[in-house]
């Protein structure tokens, strides 16, 4: 089963972020993936530019066009992971590994994947 | 341990506009706002290693800055026969229902009126600049003396001065109506542009040190961006910033000069910040309500979706310079057109869209650092000459004095072998 695990957390407090502390995270995050990847199940990760960067649209009728993301909460979504994983607990317990890599606060949305499309080979 | 200091770090500087702003209108008093805040960082720094992190660090923040504050009015109040009247409005507020101090929606015009204040047209620009980066971003006195090059004491006073300034001033308390909304919104604006541009427009050695600024401005940006989402002009505003920025590790040789876009290494452009830069132009121009600041996004768009140097779209770049000097008039926009038109219409073309411009410009830099580059291609080389002659005499920087003799150097080259 696959499952994607989503990536929480205050946009306000990664974007003070210096660079260093940036990359520290992502060097630890890395050292997670790299084990995911020698394990044959990492599909595949993505980190999202700033919601400022967004747009929305609604659905209906005549889907609606607006700024910024869907939702406004104090948390944002940051990223996102797709993982093969053989239960929820299994999933569980990579989100925890992700906690580890990256503490503080922000969570982990859990959801299994009804339909996954890979990518072309983009990269 | 130190990832959670450090992450406690970001956490106050995060919060630190939403916190200081919303404390602000409590206490009417930026002084007292700021006290407020600090207190409730040093409870924050024993608090959250012993108990973890609060679920909401930005309203933990402001409930426990404001009761430390609230402490302080009692104990003076009691130590007072009489308090005064605003004190007496203060103990009114804490009987105030929690619900409605961290209702979201005060939160925008919070920050927005703690960015306006730093805008006071009394103040120039510079202490406007200070006093957002020592408000807003909470940047310490240091470093922002290092960013203007000045020491800390120069710059303690400098802050002291513009906050004695501002303290005297009217600050508009009432939750603004959406026409004075849309002005401190220009005004803030203007503001952090000044902020980025303090940092852009250094050189050479000075470039590093000032880099913060342009990366507190887009910062600022951003934080804007978020509570006011559909502003075309605040995404024109971020992207612009930030496409300019994305050009910094290629704008400045090993040595600290001037490397022009032409000459520039593309590889080095930050393709991240180009992106984002991308992206909200794009959200912007949906709006179909042009400004400055989306059309200066727009030319800088161009410069950055081309590869290389001659995929550069100058026609383009010609007609929305022409649309700038329509939103707003400048010699020194008719000034950059000229340097479009060049690439389009020739040299001869782009002098005499200039010549008028002589009167009004003569003390600008960069109008004589055009000029003699044109008349260099025109072969028109004593005038050049004399051009880049009067550009070295009002060189801002070394690093644009550098650059301008390097002008100067290729002509002589130029000049020697004509005569061979």
């Amino acid at each position: 089963m696959l499952y994607a695990i989503l990536c929480y957390n205050s946009e306000e407090i990664v974007g003070a972020w210096t660079k260093e502390e940036d990359d520290a995270v992502m060097a630890d995050l890395s050292v997670v993936h790299d084990r995911w990847a020698a394990e044959g199940r990492f599909a595949g990760a993505a980190r999202l530019l700033p919601t400022t960067a967004a747009t929305s649209l609604r659905k209906g009728d005549e889907p609606l066009v607006l700024d910024g993301p869907f939702v406004e909460t104090k948390e944002q979504l940051l990223g996102f992971y797709v993982l093969d994983c053989e239960s929820l607990d299994q999933a569980l317990e990579a989100a925890r590994d992700l906690a580890k890599a990256n503490p503080g606060v922000g969570g982990y949305e859990i959801r299994p994947v009804g339909l996954f499309v890979p990518g072309s080979g983009l990269a | 341990m130190t990832t959670d200091l450090a992450w406690i770090d970001a956490a106050l500087t995060g919060a630190r506009p939403r916190a200081v702003g919303a404390l602000l209108r409590y206490f009417r008093d930026l002084d007292v706002a700021e006290e407020a805040f600090q207190n409730a960082c040093l409870r924050a720094l024993k608090a959250w290693p012993q108990n973890g992190p609060p679920r909401d660090p930005t309203a933990w923040l402001i409930l426990v800055g404001r009761n430390a504050a609230l402490d302080q009015t009692r104990r003076q109040a009691r130590q007072a026969p009489l308090p005064a009247d605003d004190q007496i409005s203060d103990l009114e507020d804490v009987e105030a229902p929690l619900a409605e101090r961290l209702d979201e929606a005060h939160y925008r015009d919070d920050i927005l009126r703690l960015l306006f204040i730093c805008c006071h047209p009394e103040l120039p620009a510079t202490q406007q600049i200070a006093l957002a980066l020592r408000i807003v971003s909470g940047l310490s006195v240091k470093q922002i003396a290092r960013a203007f090059l000045v020491g800390e004491s120069a710059m303690e006073q400098r802050i002291t001065r513009a906050k004695a300034r501002i303290a005297g001033a009217d600050t508009p308390f009432e939750t603004p109506g959406p026409v004075e909304r849309s002005e401190r919104l220009g005004v803030v604006a203007a503001m952090i542009y000044l902020v980025f541009n303090e940092g852009y427009s250094a050189g050479g050695a000075e470039a590093e040190a000032r880099r913060p600024l342009c990366e507190e401005a887009i910062r600022l940006g951003r934080l804007l961006l978020r509570l006011f989402q559909a502003e075309p002009e605040i995404m024109g505003l971020t992207a612009l910033m930030l496409l300019q920025h994305a050009r910094a590790p290629a704008r400045f040789d090993g040595q600290g000069a001037v490397v022009l876009m032409d000459d520039q290494d593309r590889s080095l452009w930050n393709g991240k910040m180009i992106a984002e830069g991308l992206a909200l132009i794009d959200k912007a121009m949906r709006h179909r309500r042009a400004g400055p600041y989306q059309v200066q996004a727009a030319i800088a768009a161009l410069h950055a979706r081309a590869a290389h140097a001659e995929d550069t779209d100058w026609a383009q770049i010609d007609l929305l310079y022409g649309a700038l000097e329509a939103l707003q008039p400048s010699p020194v926009i008719t000034l950059n057109r000229a340097v479009a038109v060049a690439k389009v219409r020739g040299p001869q073309a782009a002098l005499e869209m200039i010549e008028p411009l002589a009167s009004r410009l003569s003390g600008y830099f960069h109008f004589h650092g055009v000029k003699g580059a044109l008349l260099q291609q025109l072969g028109r080389l004593p005038e050049a000459r004399e051009a880049f002659g009067q550009a070295i005499a009002l060189a801002g920087s070394a690093a644009e004095a550098a650059h301008i003799r390097m002008h100067l150097d290729r002509l002589s080259r130029e000049g020697q072998a004509a005569s061979v």
